[in-house]
């Protein structure tokens, strides 16, 4: 049981740390930082788009998905067809593949009114086995095994950037803008509509609170973040095949948001940076270190900080305000039972 | 008709593998309610264990019991270990748990195994046998007569002994079993044991067919998932029948829908799980779940 505090920061203190962060996203990253970094960093900010919807449909909606490479899959591949077979300009295709995902979202997020916890985990697992063959089988639209080379957008003239600083600006302005959406969806009403139906469907729904149009409505979205995701992928990396959207990619993204943080947005940074860095760092030492470090990361997030990391820093940061008494509101108010730590007492 | 004929018997041989897997899968959902994704990655190890114990010199029959027993009491371990003080805990928390048992088992083969891929010898000799007009081959008939055995002895277990009768009581009401001395997390554990000790089983007979490495348990996992959704998660019969079914439709949609052929097989797993969930989410065995308020 947390207590509802806003924390309000003096101005200049607000205005400090909107200072530092901005430094460090539009200028260290883009700038300081070795360019072949710079790439890897829009990867990292592709990846935090996906845990933000993974957020969305596994921490606040409670349905465990496994199967996210799978959307984000569509999203390269929407992106990569229309550029390659019908020419289309690669930031036109970003909307139409959040709208498939959305709607792919919505039509495999309907089973899920029916499918409950473990067979919602193992329906979107088997779903992401499925979609290399798939997309493999259908060579003469997909490239098959082969692939697509979509090739990097490149930088305006007018600009003084290079490519990979342009396309991480794209994924900054994009990553952000989901964000904020993200953190509307999240504020208000809805947000304890989807705790209540997450935590005690029963008392939800006597409050009102329809889970299944909420479920799906949540699924879909969710699957609009990763289908934005992948079309982004697909621009950074310039070329999609069929075997980079396997399930490894599916569990990485889900190891991304529990180390991140189930129910923290902006732990879904720190867990992009984490299933992105970790294993180019572990392989360079030995070839199954990654997949090692992946689950033991996993289990020890669990065990440890049941919050992740990203929710762990907001836990300190609102125990620091309630201290120095930067907080509005007054008095302590019960309410929602924010992390999926504390709601450990529902029905198997 | 012959080519039909051996492609349903060739369904039953891949059937009874999936089959087993099926039972280790619904052998600790029954006792513990958790579905065990590490399940085909435990397989997986146990079928690199025989090669290991062969490597050393062990011939390969004793090396595959061997092997068995090793899975059995891992499994047990397991249990005691990691699933038990998961007794309470979230869904979230249980299914990354073995999410990151999986992702860590699996590393764990690349690292000790490497990943190339290594030849683990048939348990079967390589005729052929001649039944009337067409022939089937020494392994599929060996395949579906072990775990043919394997299933007798457990109906035998669970039908005539006082453990099987504590572990089916252990299984369905676990309240009323301690009341009458049965120690149900003893149960449980032997539960656990005996469904690594069947997905070991899995492991052996199919390693063969597709090559040790890492990865060999994709494939027969998914489609285990998908013998014991079909079943009912809760069925033994349902995981047996479900494993067949599975194991002979696919055969036949790989055979006969050009359209699909052998690489989009998988794609009748995906449809099969999605399709009994929608329909029927018990499965065709399965008890219907009540729950009390």
């Amino acid at each position: 049981m947390s207590l509802v505090v806003k924390p309000k920061l003096p101005v200049a203190i607000r205005v400090a740390v909107t200072a530092v962060l901005a430094v460090i996203f539009l200028y260290v990253i883009p700038f300081v930082v070795p360019s072949y970094l710079v790439s890897q960093f829009a990867t990292v900010l592709a990846f935090a788009i996906a845990i933000v919807g993974i957020n969305l449909v596994t921490g606040f909606g409670g349905a465990i998905t496994l199967g996210h490479a799978a959307f984000v899959a569509l999203g390269a591949y929407t992106t990569a067809i229309l550029v390659v077979r019908y020419g289309w300009n690669p930031y036109a295709t970003i909307p139409v593949s959040a709208a498939l995902s959305w709607i792919a979202g919505w039509c495999l997020g309907f089973p899920a009114l029916r499918l409950q916890g473990l067979y919602l985990a193992l329906g979107t697992l088997v779903l992401s086995i499925t979609v290399p063959p798939i997309l493999k089988r259908f060579d003469g639209f997909t490239g098959g095994v082969q692939g697509l080379n979509v090739g990097n957008p490149e930088a305006p003239a007018f600009l003084p950037l290079d490519d990979s600083q342009w396309i991480y600006f794209v994924c900054l302005v994009i990553a952000a803008a989901l964000y904020v959406v993200a953190r509307r969806i999240l504020s208000g009403p809805l947000r304890r509509a989807l705790i209540a139906a997450r935590d005690n469907q029963l008392v939800g729904a006597v409050m009102g609170v329809d889970r299944a149009t909420l479920t799906t409505a949540t699924f879909a979205m969710s699957s609009l973040y990763a289908g934005v995701a992948g079309s982004l992928y697909a621009m950074i990396v310039g070329f999609v095949s069929p075997d980079t959207f396997n399930v490894m990619m599916s569990l990485s993204l889900f190891v991304g948001a529990v180390v991140g943080g189930i129910t923290s947005l902006n732990g879904a940074i720190i867990g992009a940076m984490f299933i992105q860095f970790v294993p180019i760092w572990a392989s360079d030492i030995d070839v199954s270190l990654g997949g090692l470090v992946f689950g033991g990361a996993l289990i020890i997030t669990l065990v440890v900080i049941p919050a992740g990391i990203g929710g762990l820093g907001e836990r300190v940061f609102l125990w620091l305000c309630t201290r120095l008494g930067w907080v509005e509101g007054a008095g302590p108010v019960r309410a929602e039972a924010e992390a999926m730590g504390s709601a450990q007492n529902e029905p198997a | 008709m012959n080519l039909f004929a051996s492609q349903i018997i060739d369904g039953l041989a891949d059937g009874a593998i999936y089959a087993s897997l099926a039972l280790a899968l619904v052998f600790s959902y029954r006792s513990t309610g958790i579905v065990n994704f590490a399940q085909g990655e435990m397989a997986m190890l146990s079928a690199y264990l025989v090669w290991q114990l062969m490597a050393w010199g062990m011939p390969l029959v004793p090396a595959a019991l061997v092997s068995i027993v090793i899975s059995f009491i891992a499994g047990a371990l397991l249990y005691a270990t990691i699933v038990k003080p998961l007794s309470h805990a979230s869904l979230l928390t249980v299914v990354s748990v073995l999410i990151g048992l999986y992702l860590a088992l699996n590393s764990l083969a690349g690292f000790l195994w490497t990943y190339t891929i290594k030849a683990l010898p048939s348990l079967f000799p390589k005729a052929h046998l001649q039944f009337g007009s067409f022939t089937v081959s020494a392994e599929t008939v060996g395949i579906i007569a072990v775990v043919g055995i394997v299933l007798l002895l457990l109906y035998l277990l669970f039908e005539t002994t006082k453990v099987g009768l504590a572990m089916r009581g252990a299984a369905s009401t676990p309240d009323s079993a301690i009341l009458v001395g049965v120690s149900v997390p003893v149960m449980l554990l032997i539960g656990w044991g005996i469904a690594a000790a069947l997905g070991a089983l899995s492991g052996i007979l199919v390693a063969p067919r597709v090559f040790l490495n890492p990865t060999m348990m994709f494939g027969v996992i998914i489609y285990a998932f998908a013998a014991a959704t079909l079943g009912g998660f809760d069925s033994v019969v349902g995981a047996v029948v479900g494993g067949l079914l599975v194991g002979v439709v696919e055969n036949l949609v790989g055979t006969y829908i050009p359209w699909i052929g052998p690489d989009l097989k998988i794609i009748v797993a995906l449809v099969l799980i999605f399709g009994t969930l929608l329909i029927k989410p018990d499965g065709l065995f399965g008890r219907k779940k009540v729950v009390r308020l």
